[in-house]
């Protein structure tokens, strides 16, 4: 399935920071280590925050740490932020949709979409983050990406 | 049993048990499963306790219960080579009280058939949702569970 740069972004950042929602780590520090552009990051960034997925902390030792609901929000609720999954079916206008061929064609379309749709909305965050948990445990620090160093604690 | 009387027991998952079926759960699980689906269905229930309830190797039907009350059940069963799948343990149905949710019991019941599944042998868990049942779709992938290899066709037959 080919996201959208956007999309991927904000599921790195998400699941980055969700791994650990008291770490708050910088845009550079994710864009750094997913090498992705600082600046499109911190739209994305944006956008994640004004949906109350990320909350940011200006000045030193600021940056961006989780801040939604890791068991109620599913991969599908961030794709949808950025980019719409269901784009595939027939619009209206559409002559060819109304044709033989777009007759047989689009069911099937539509059959691809619903699956791709059924499988991104369930499963959640921490479902994902639980699974890069113990990946991560099982191989240990052999063979992954160094872990992003800790910028600051959220106050409590 | 309603969700407010479960509630009000607390039940923590140190405190619940997960056993074989008995013939005094049959009541408690028809009655579950009809304020679970707004559907009673107890000739199908009955037909699944005999093929089910007696003890093989093969097929179990385990409930959970706590403080004496059933909580949950799960119906599974080991399937060899059908559409060419190697031995695998069907989950065929597992239901929890709503009341009693988010307190393990759904994960209890599967860690318990997986349990018996992997005693006799078998190495893949399978299961089989619809597609807008978000409910137990999450559940299931909260236990490791992915797409597997198979693809479900169907038509309507007129």
């Amino acid at each position: 399935m080919k996201l959208q740069k956007a999309t991927q972004f904000a599921l790195y950042s998400v699941l980055e920071l969700a791994l650990d929602p008291e770490r708050q780590l910088s845009a550079g520090q994710i864009a750094e280590k997913y090498g992705i552009s600082n600046n499109h990051l911190a739209k994305v960034l944006r956008d994640l925050g004004r949906a109350g997925l990320v909350e940011s902390t200006r000045g030193v030792g600021g940056g961006y740490r989780f801040s939604g609901n890791v068991k109620r929000t599913t991969l599908l609720d961030i794709i949808e932020l950025f980019e719409d999954i269901g784009a595939q079916g027939a619009e209206a206008g559409d002559r060819g949709a109304r044709t033989d061929v777009g007759r047989g064609l689009h069911p099937v379309l539509n059959e691809i979409e619903q699956i791709a749709r059924a499988t991104l909305d369930s499963i959640t965050i921490e479902t994902l983050v639980s699974q890069i948990r113990r990946t991560m445990e099982r191989e240990g620090e052999a063979g992954r990406a160094p872990p992003l160093r800790l910028v600051a604690r959220a106050a409590k | 049993m309603s969700s407010r009387q479960t509630r009000r027991a607390g039940a923590r998952p140190e405190e619940i048990r997960v056993r074989p079926l008995m013939p005094r759960d049959h009541r408690a699980v028809v009655a579950l499963d009809a304020a679970n689906t707004g559907m009673a269905k107890p000739h199908y229930w009955k037909e699944l306790f005999a093929d089910y309830g007696r003890r093989r190797s093969s097929r179990f039907f385990l409930v959970a219960e706590h403080a004496g009350r059933l909580v949950g059940f799960v119906v599974g069963e080991i399937r060899a080579w059908e559409f060419g799948s190697v031995p695998c343990g069907w989950v065929l149905a597992i239901e929890v009280d709503p009341g009693t949710r988010l307190r393990r019991v759904g994960t209890m019941l599967i860690e318990a058939i997986v349990a018996r599944f992997k005693s006799a042998g078998v190495r893949k868990l399978r299961t089989m949702l619809a597609r807008d049942d978000l409910l137990n779709l999450r559940f299931f992938r909260s236990q490791g569970m992915m797409a597997g290899p198979f693809i479900q066709l169907e038509k309507d037959l007129v």
